[in-house]
């Protein structure tokens, strides 16, 4: 057999490890300014895109798809290589792919910040960046299939197969989400509406964690964990089943996300069940990561790279117990909204991801740099205040969830609610949120000694290079079975076959989910009273998502809940949002009742200065709002136009006359602020201080302000059976 | 479950079978892995289990 000779490319893997770490920064940066934005909410006063709803995208984006993304871009294409014994299939596609992925997060961290969203959660960029992410993953996928194709590694070890099923179905779940009609280049309405919309935001949001957070990262622990241990994997049946049972059953189970709410009963109790049988494989996945270290537990007493394995994988087994038990109706309705959601999706991301990446740059970079890592004593101390920052930051928030969770739900003898005043929930766990300041802080100390350790090692040792291999060329075998070949044996050895079988078992359970609600209209109950948004409130709510309002839009049918906010959410009212705002945490209360509970003035005030109708609000200042500059409407008939194509029955008539009713309701709200003195006052006063200044002066009812009260007053009124307060 | 299910789709011709596509579905994929898996050879599973120590 010929031997051919080949170089493994080390300097894309380099690339992506560098980016991995510049970005795991930031990102970690971002996090825990917003992790003190909860004790001082107006420490970026003034300063509109640096505002906690903002931000917060940016910081799930940032770790999200770029220092995880990296991360795994980065062993998968170290990992690929040397499993296939070939060198990546394309030098130029690699390079596409890192410097597009880069492109996209640039992207991102301008057009967040600006407000520039789609609101749907790790999925909130617009439609362009949307389609250049496209793009690059199809690029990611044609040089990983080329790699594959070109291989001398007859069999596909299983690493392979959860790398292609993390293309495939980021792909699908990417696309399907993303469908959304634009009315220009930095807006879009989601193809969706209201319930429909919610579940497909929820399968895909469900899903990115199972196919971005977990599917690419099992890969590489099965590529790493057994390189690092020096033995093979514990059980090679057992990742078989971990695989397919996986991709198969997690698809299922993205309705969980939605229980209580308004989504139809059969959904709910359909995430239930498959998130419940998830524990199955991904505890199988667990011990199988954990086993293989069976013999060698005495080298995880000194090796760094294996603690930080061990502890990754305990924290998959963690939060992958959680989630299936956090799925249950009963525990749904104590943690969701809570904090004790964050407190699960950081164990998540902080030991799983964050742990599994360390450890694999820990153990990459000496072997690219061929000499030792600068510092051990330095890795094993990040190692122990990571750990000790997890922890730090983990427990306050469970504490937090169940303190929170049983104070809204704490009813007096009489009846009355024991915590009527929401802002009492929050003062009371804002120890926690110190605390988890504090762990985070630890966490993110733990990351910097990794790069002075990673600067230092890099200055010591040589420079990466490509590194020289060979393997005997692989001889043509028939596509088809061989004599006495069994089917599986030949499944491994052809990818797209074994492709196609992958995308078929995630498209089963997507199909059976999705298609119910998207074709069935009885899914939707029509409720005659629902009208579609004013224009005037459509811009106001335009500049909600702008501001990416962190409270909940849905009264669930709790006795806690319907007393508290007003009468349960009904799927029939959100079948002209586009997207839904139904919220996945409640930072505030709930404000889908909130229409008519409080007059225009209340709102302006507390826009301007929430501290001041709400003492002890973490509610940042939104001055920004008021400015005395014009709020572009100039849009709104594009934007009625779109809807109308969506289906929004917005007539002929009211698209033409659309600027004039806007600026009619908008003319009557500014009327009904003059009712408190106090404004009349101060709206006077910087009436002449801008004469003074020699500014134009913008009528109140053409600032932002007007639109976003417009909008809240106009909230789950549509079938509001209380007396809403007088304006 | 299946009544809930019945409730909210009674507007799709012959939704029962639904449920019941879905159960066999589920129920013969398990079964296929099992078989697939436990098929395997004992030589074959350690050497595909070593390919990542090769190189």
């Amino acid at each position: 057999m010929e031997i051919q000779q080949f170089y493994y490319d080390n300097k894309i893997v380099k690339k992506f490890l560098y980016a991995t770490i510049v970005f795991g920064v930031v990102g970690m940066l971002v996090g825990l300014l917003l992790a003190f934005m909860f004790m001082f909410p107006n420490l970026t006063q003034v300063i509109s895109w640096l505002s906690f709803g903002r931000l917060r995208p940016l910081h799930t984006n940032a770790v999200i798809f770029a220092f995880v993304g990296n991360a795994m871009f980065a062993g998968i294409y170290y990992s690929m290589q040397r499993l296939l014994k070939t060198r990546l299939y394309s030098d130029v596609l690699s390079n596409i792919h890192f410097w597009g992925w880069q492109l996209i997060i640039v992207a991102a961290a301008v057009s967040l910040p600006m407000g520039i969203t789609s609101s749907k959660e790790y999925a909130e960029l617009e439609w362009p960046i949307d389609i250049a992410i496209a793009l690059i993953w199809v690029v990611f996928g044609i040089n990983m299939i080329g790699t594959i194709l070109r291989r001398r590694e007859r069999h596909m070890y299983v690493a392979i197969w959860f790398y292609l099923a993390t293309f495939v179905t980021v792909a699908v779940l990417h696309i399907f989400n993303s469908l959304a009609l634009p009315v220009s280049l930095f807006k879009s309405y989601s193809v969706y509406a209201g319930v429909q919309d919610a579940l497909v935001q929820w399968w895909y949001g469900h899903n990115a964690v199972a196919f971005f957070l977990t599917t690419p990262f099992l890969g590489l622990m099965y590529y790493f964990v057994p390189k690092a241990a020096d033995r093979p994997v514990y059980s090679y049946r057992l990742s078989i089943i971990h695989f397919w049972s996986l991709i198969f059953i997690y698809i299922w189970a993205g309705p969980h996300h939605l229980l209580y709410s308004s989504l139809p009963e059969w959904a709910q109790n359909l995430g239930v069940v498959f998130s419940v049988m998830l524990i199955a494989p991904s505890w199988g996945g667990m011990i199988n990561g954990l086993l293989t270290l069976r013999g060698v537990w005495d080298k995880v007493r000194t090796e760094p790279v294996l603690k930080f394995f061990v502890v990754a994988i305990t924290g998959y087994g963690m939060a992958t117990f959680e989630g299936p038990m956090l799925s249950l109706k009963n525990l749904n309705a104590i943690a969701h909204f809570t904090d004790w959601i964050v407190a699960h999706v950081h164990v998540g991301a902080l030991a799983w991801n964050g742990f599994l990446s360390f450890g694999m740059i820990y153990w990459l970079l000496p072997r690219m740099t061929k000499g030792p890592l600068f510092s051990q004593k330095l890795a094993n101390f990040h190692f122990w205040i990571g750990t000790l920052g997890i922890i730090i930051y983990a427990l306050p928030m469970y504490v937090a969830g169940f303190t929170q969770a049983s104070m809204w739900k704490q009813f007096n003898p009489d009846g009355t609610l024991t915590y009527g005043n929401f802002i009492e929930t929050i003062t009371k766990i804002m120890p926690m949120y110190w605390m988890r300041a504090i762990g985070g802080t630890l966490y993110l100390i733990g990351v910097l000694v990794l790069v002075y350790n990673v600067v230092r090692t890099v200055r010591a040792n040589r420079a990466v290079e490509d590194e020289l291999a060979e393997a005997p060329a692989l001889a043509p075998l028939s596509p088809r079975r061989l004599k006495g070949e069994k089917f599986h044996p030949w499944l491994e050895r052809r990818p797209v076959q074994l492709t196609i079988l992958a995308t078929i078992a995630i498209l089963i359970g997507g199909v059976i989910q999705i298609v119910p609600t998207i074709m069935v209209k009885s899914n939707i109950p029509t409720i005659s009273s629902v009208k579609p948004y004013t224009p005037l409130e459509l811009e106001g709510r335009d500049l909600y998502i702008r501001e990416g309002c962190v409270n909940s839009q849905m009264v669930r049918p709790f006795r806690s809940e319907v007393e508290r906010y007003g009468p349960q959410s009904k799927s029939g009212e959100f079948v002209y949002d586009r997207p839904f705002l139904w919220g996945s945490k409640r930072t505030g209360p709930d404000l889908h009742r909130v229409g008519g509970k409080y007059n225009n003035n209340w709102h302006f005030n507390h826009m301007w200065d929430p501290q001041s109708t709400s003492s002890g609000s973490i509610m940042p200042s939104y001055e920004w709002l008021f400015e005395n500059k014009k709020h572009d409407r100039s849009g709104i008939q594009a934007k009625m136009r779109t809807l109308k194509q969506l289906g929004v029955p917005y007539t002929e008539k009211d698209i033409l006359e659309s600027p004039k009713t806007l600026n009619a309701q908008a003319e009557e709200i500014e009327k009904s602020l003059t009712a408190d003195p106090d404004y009349v006052k101060s709206y006077e006063k910087s009436r002449k201080a801008a004469e003074a200044r020699g500014e134009k002066f913008v009528p109140m009812k053409d600032r932002e302000i007007t639109a976003m009260i417009a909008y809240i007053q106009r909230l789950g009124t549509d079938i509001k059976v209380k007396e809403t307060a007088k304006n | 479950m299946f009544e809930a299910i019945k409730h909210n789709m009674e507007t799709i011709d012959g939704v029962a079978v639904y449920p019941v596509v879905s159960l066999s579905i589920f129920f013969l994929f398990f079964v296929g892995l099992g078989l697939w898996v436990a098929t395997y050879k004992k030589d074959k599973i350690q050497e595909l289990s070593k390919i990542p120590l090769e190189d």
